[in-house]
């Protein structure tokens, strides 16, 4: 029995269970289809997302436009989509950093363990305690508002839970049997990390990156409504809403459609993060 | 736990200066000036103000006499607002934030632990399944969200409230401050629920059980006190957050509180602002998170124990 078949019957676990919770299997679909969708923007969107119409402005939906156009009359829909994209790629690339920061991290203390442990765990807890957004929005400012430091700024910040989990996870692995077997084998220390104790926090890691994702989205979301993110006039889904917000009371449909599609995705994410966390646990 | 006070006190003046260093000088790396404006100014008078101002000496220079006044509880004249001085302005702001924030926590812990607990109660039936259903969706409604909407159907369509504004209390509060509320009371009700729902499971609520306590009994002094763990936990950093003023409600509100004014501080590269409001940002937040540890030790004595250490 190796720890790669504990491994793959875990993730077996996990799939049976999304199939089983009808809801959280809708919202998997949703998810896999509403991100397809954003990245293929370039080739389906029916305009380019800056394509301006000033002679139309702002129009409720129609055929031309099923989402309508905003003040500039740029089609809502194309700009739904290309914000998707940001708002997809953030989700993704920032919490590929925050797992990359936060599995080695977490990995690092936890093998280490006694005092190098507390103390790299106390630093975690000082972070945690700091004003994080306030930081954020700094950065945003002090280094301009490029999409690549979002990615950044945002992992940078989102790590600390999965360092937690992580190394939570290898000191119980650690004083497994199996791992004892290993080192009695001959197993070097990188060589048992990679090889067990990696594979058999793979579950851990898949729950926390899935919860880190919303709110990873939430955060860009946030800066692009203060205006600290994405550049005019690139949408992202924030940018779309504090636009929509900005002229609701003469165009509802800025706001609605822009929001709905938001919060379902955040929705679609924490529910199907929530069915993967209760089958793991 | 005297002794874990003091030493977490000690422990919280280093990270202070810390981000107080750090953003002293991140500020002054972002790119211009406190005194550009988007009419050009004079070269002579930018130099001017400076001088006045003490910017034209060198970094260090500027950061010790920072640390001195800081010392003294000074924290200097704002730039951008020629007369006031920092200490004024956060006073007038703080006070407004600190109102919608404590209207928001009390909104966020009543509707939060009703529905948490109502929602334990029934772990399995479908009023539970409602409950938490609920619960997920006020968090997938963020403020910049729940905001608009909200402002749309209550001020713009059925007129009942003010759009934005911050003039006739308490009836303009109710909005901004339910927005904010939300997102937390959905995150107090989903910690509240699985904390109940985990400790009811346990051993030792059998074993209460066994010799006779009372349901009430169980609840209130069994299981609480190891339920609530991680929503006290959770309260801190959020209380700091609700009462320091929120940056996105206090813009869609239009309320002159302090989130907002951070930001619009930290476009105008109002140094000394800037730094009082992180200042007062980070000091919140150190004692809310010192708060609820120290809360927990006292709810949970298995806590206190491991403060002992």
């Amino acid at each position: 029995m190796t720890a790669y078949s504990q491994n793959d019957s875990a993730f077996a676990r996990i799939r049976a269970r999304l199939f089983a919770d009808k809801l959280a299997l809708a919202c998997f679909f949703f998810l896999a289809a509403t991100a397809l969708l954003c990245f293929c923007a370039p080739l389906i969107a029916p305009y380019p997302y800056d394509a301006q119409n000033l002679e139309l402005g702002a129009s409720a939906p129609s055929l031309a436009h099923w989402l309508g156009t905003d003040m500039m009359g740029r089609d809502i829909l194309s700009r739904i989509l290309y914000g998707g994209r940001i708002s997809f790629a953030v989700g993704f690339l920032a919490t590929g950093v925050a797992v990359l920061i936060g599995v080695s991290y977490g990995m690092a203390s936890g093998m280490a363990g006694g005092r190098t442990d507390a103390v790299m765990m106390r630093i975690v807890d000082i972070i945690y305690s700091l004003p994080f957004t306030i930081f954020v929005i700094l950065l945003m400012l002090a280094f301009g508002r490029s999409i690549w430091l979002i990615f950044v700024a945002i992992g940078a910040v989102e790590w600390l839970t999965m360092a937690r989990i992580v190394r939570a996870s290898t000191l119980d692995i650690k004083s497994r049997q199996f791992v004892e077997a290993a080192t009695a084998l001959g197993q070097s220390r990188a060589g048992i990390m990679i090889k067990h104790i990696l594979p058999n926090c793979a579950g851990a890691i898949l729950v926390c990156a899935t919860l880190t994702m919303p709110s990873v989205m939430l955060l860009e979301a946030f800066l692009s409504f203060l205006g600290l993110g994405v550049q005019a006039p690139l949408p992202s889904w924030g940018s779309l809403v504090k636009d929509g917000a900005e002229y609701m009371e003469d165009a509802a449909w800025l706001l609605i459609s822009p929001a709905l599609v938001f919060s379902a995705t955040l929705y679609a994410l924490n529910r199907v993060g929530e069915a993967i966390s209760e089958e793991h646990d | 736990m005297i002794k874990y006070f003091a030493r977490r006190l000690c422990e919280a003046v280093p990270v202070f200066l810390l981000i107080v260093t750090a953003v002293f000088f991140m500020v002054r790396f972002v790119p211009g000036g406190p005194f550009d404006r988007e009419r050009p100014v004079a070269p002579e008078t930018i130099e001017a103000l400076n001088a006045y101002y003490g910017l034209d000496k060198p970094l260090y220079a500027q950061y010790f006499s920072f640390l001195k006044n800081l010392a003294h509880g000074e924290l200097g004249p704002s730039y951008k607002y020629p007369g006031w001085s920092v200490n004024e302005i956060l006073a007038e702001k703080a006070a407004v934030s600190l109102q919608l924030g404590a209207f928001a926590l009390i909104i966020a812990l009543a509707i939060g632990f009703s529905v948490g607990f109502a929602a334990a109660a029934f772990p399995k039936g479908k009023i539970g399944a409602a409950l938490s259903g609920i619960s997920l969706i006020g968090i997938c409604l963020p403020a910049f969200v729940l905001g608009p909407i909200l402002i749309l159907i209550f001020s713009l369509k059925l007129k009942w409230f003010n759009a934005m504004g911050w003039n006739s209390l308490p009836t303009d509060a109710i909005l901004p401050a339910f927005t904010l509320a939300l997102f937390y009371a959905a995150w107090i009700a989903r910690l509240v629920r699985s904390g109940v729902v985990e400790e009811k499971g346990r051993q030792y609520v059998r074993t209460a059980y066994a010799k006779g306590a009372s349901g009430k009994r169980v609840y209130l002094v069994h299981i609480m006190r190891n339920a609530l763990e991680p929503t006290i936990s959770y309260l801190g950093p959020a209380a700091a957050g609700l009462l320091t003023g929120s940056f996105v409600v206090e813009t869609i509100f239009q309320i002159p509180g302090l989130g907002r004014f951070f930001i619009s501080s930290a476009l105008d590269n109002d140094y000394t602002m800037i730094m009082g409001c992180v200042m007062l940002y980070a000091a919140f937040i150190i004692a809310f998170n010192l708060l609820s540890d120290l809360i927990l030790a006292a709810v949970n004595p298995r806590i206190a124990k491991e403060m002992k250490k």
